[in-house]
């Protein structure tokens, strides 16, 4: 063999070793999916959607009060969370030169790589501390606190794609400045804005780690946020470390459903970024 | 010269729509500055928080916190050295496995994937990210232990069963169900940041090196990933600094052991597994306060990693536009 078509073959068998490495990388999410499905489902029912837990040794019972808990926490997160991350997103894009764009690009990138343990220590040394007592709502804000730079980051961007001559059309025909950026730029962008909202509450329906010492989790259905509350991930945590084998059925079908749940959500916003932006790469 | 004068009807005469327009653009512009200037006042309030929280402890131990390795809550004795070493270890591990496939997968997908191949593979893994940490500590407990304790574990010892790494009793819960644990998780943010940065490299880098007679592999090798370099490195760095602070998965999986054993299949503890166990559970202030400097501790290294990491990749994207939508 000369050393040419050494080369060649060298070169094809590196191509070879990296189609294994996505096959490799592609294994996990469909074992996880299959595991997902095949012992989570059996344990669906209406009863699992409609009943709060049944005691402990007892079987039957199911999950609403983690549902009405996942989506009060994470609807109040999202009125605290999106006008912030939305406005300061707005700020950022229609203010480029401002130096607190740049603090608070800099300081929104930070908070992104924040684990979300440490926002949860943050949430409770400001809430449940004072209070004495914890609640959905400091929750909430450590869920919001994690929401507001992924939404600022998608505002800025989507507005950047807004052309210029769109925003110079407003002016030239009289516009003021905040009218042109309410009704022109961002009626245009309100999708995609709408979207990135969408992809920043697929994640933090699915936090865990900031929910623990603050919403605390319970076994009740209840609806006062200055209360502990149960939560969906939280319920998947207790469920799973728990030492029932019934339990354990249960966790699989909950996880079931909140990957669903996260999965339409970011799917569905994703499908929609694609359809009427193209963004780079 | 002649002034040319401005006929009658085109002064302006009406000054209050004007005016009135600068007001509401005065309140537009002070609404928007305070929802930014909300950000970062939040975050300097987390820090002041933080090290307020952390500081009893800080007072009881200083910096030989971070060095002494007894924490025994009763006796209120309390060193973060295992936690430290955990964490580092268990991310270092998920490096390990998660970089090689992950640059793989990126540079098969820009480099030599047929187009049709692309989207649907980059979709699969992004998939991955999506998926919550609890859903893979679950996953991790029941599927991935057991299947490592029966089969990959006893596998490893018996090859590699030289090296203190691989010896040792086989519980399950370990150091290196973690790391393993962890590598999936990284690997979607690992795997997108660098096809960004792949795909930032101009093209006509590839042409040339292909034009001069290199296989496409050599092309890679020689043209393209030395012009991405740091921003590849700047990826990794992300994907350590996701693993640094990652807590559900690795509480559920890693054994919650304060201890360091040169064995891989022993438990051990990481920082953020630790805060998450004993935070709601803990006894005494100086207990809660240990904990809070080990979130100090957490919050600091991972602002470091990132902020790192950011930085390398701005080198790479600055000028060719694509990479923002990465950072």
């Amino acid at each position: 063999m000369n050393r040419r078509t050494l080369r060649r073959v060298f070169s094809n068998f590196m191509v070879g070793l990296m189609i294994g490495a996505v096959i490799v990388a592609l294994i996990p999410l469909f074992f996880i999916l299959i595991n997902l499905i095949l012992k989570g489902a059996g344990s669906l029912s209406l009863d699992f959607f409609t009943r709060t837990p049944a005691p402990a040794g007892e079987t039957g019972g199911g999950v609403v009060h983690a549902l009405t808990g996942t989506l009060l926490i994470v609807g109040t997160a999202c009125l605290i969370g999106l006008p912030v991350g939305i406005g300061a997103g707005v700020y950022c894009a229609e203010y480029p030169t401002s130096r607190l764009t740049w603090v608070t690009r800099f300081v929104a990138d930070v908070l992104n790589g924040t684990p979300s343990i440490v926002v949860g220590v943050f949430a409770w040394a400001w809430i449940v501390a004072t209070q004495k007592h914890f609640s959905g709502l400091a929750g909430s804000v450590a869920l919001s606190l994690l929401m507001i730079p992924m939404v600022l980051r998608t505002t800025e961007e989507m507005i950047k794609l807004v052309p210029n001559s769109l925003r110079e059309a407003a002016l030239a025909l009289g516009y003021p400045r905040w009218r042109t950026s309410l009704s022109v730029v961002i009626r245009t962008t309100l999708p995609g804005i709408m979207t990135g909202a969408l992809l920043a509450i697929a994640r933090i329906a699915g936090e865990t780690a900031p929910l623990l010492f603050t919403a605390l989790g319970s076994q009740y259905l209840s609806f006062d946020l200055d209360q502990p509350m149960a939560a969906l991930p939280l319920t998947v945590f207790t469920y799973a470390t728990g030492p029932y084998e019934e339990w354990h059925q249960y966790a699989w079908a909950a996880a079931l459903v909140l990957i669903l749940v996260v999965l339409v959500l970011s799917l569905g916003a994703r499908l929609a970024i694609r359809r009427r932006f193209t963004l780079n790469g | 010269m002649t002034v040319v004068q401005q006929p009658e009807a085109l002064r302006p005469t009406d000054a209050v729509p004007l005016e009135r327009a600068n007001y509401g653009d005065r309140a537009f512009r002070i609404v928007l500055t305070a929802a930014a200037a909300l950000i970062p006042t939040l975050l300097a309030f987390l820090v002041y928080q933080l090290w307020t929280g952390a500081q009893l402890a800080v007072g009881r131990f200083g910096l030989g916190f971070i060095t002494s390795s007894t924490w025994d809550p009763v006796a209120e004795e309390f060193g973060a050295f295992p936690l430290v070493f955990g964490t580092l270890l268990s991310s270092l591990i998920a490096l390990v496995i998660a970089v090689p496939l992950s640059l793989g997968v990126a540079i098969y997908l820009t480099e030599f994937a047929p187009k049709s191949v692309r989207q649907p593979v980059a979709f699969l893994i992004g998939l991955l990210a999506a998926i919550p940490s609890v859903v893979y500590g679950l996953w991790g407990i029941f599927v991935l232990v057991p299947a490592l304790r029966t089969t990959a574990f006893p596998l490893l010892r018996k090859i590699f069963g030289f090296l203190p790494l691989f010896q040792g009793p086989i519980y399950g819960p370990s150091m290196l169900a973690a790391g393993i644990i962890l590598a999936i998780m990284v690997m979607p943010y690992v795997m997108s940041v660098s096809r960004e940065v792949l795909l930032a490299v101009p093209n006509t880098q590839r042409e040339a090196a292909l034009a001069l007679g290199a296989t496409r592999w050599e092309a890679v090798t020689t043209a393209v990933v030395p012009y991405a370099r740091s921003g590849l490195i700047g990826a990794i760095i992300l994907g350590l600094g996701r693993a640094l602070g990652e807590t559900m998965a690795v509480t559920m999986v890693i054994g919650n052991r304060h201890e360091i054993a040169a064995s891989l299949f022993a438990p051990g503890y990481t920082m953020a597994a630790a805060i998450a166990n004993e935070f709601s559970e803990a006894v005494g202030d100086l207990h809660l306060s240990a904990l809070a400097y080990v979130a100090f501790v957490l919050f600091l290294v991972t602002v470091l990693v990132n902020a790192g990491a950011r930085l390398l990749i701005w080198r790479v994207a600055r000028g060719s536009g694509a990479g923002s939508s990465a950072l």
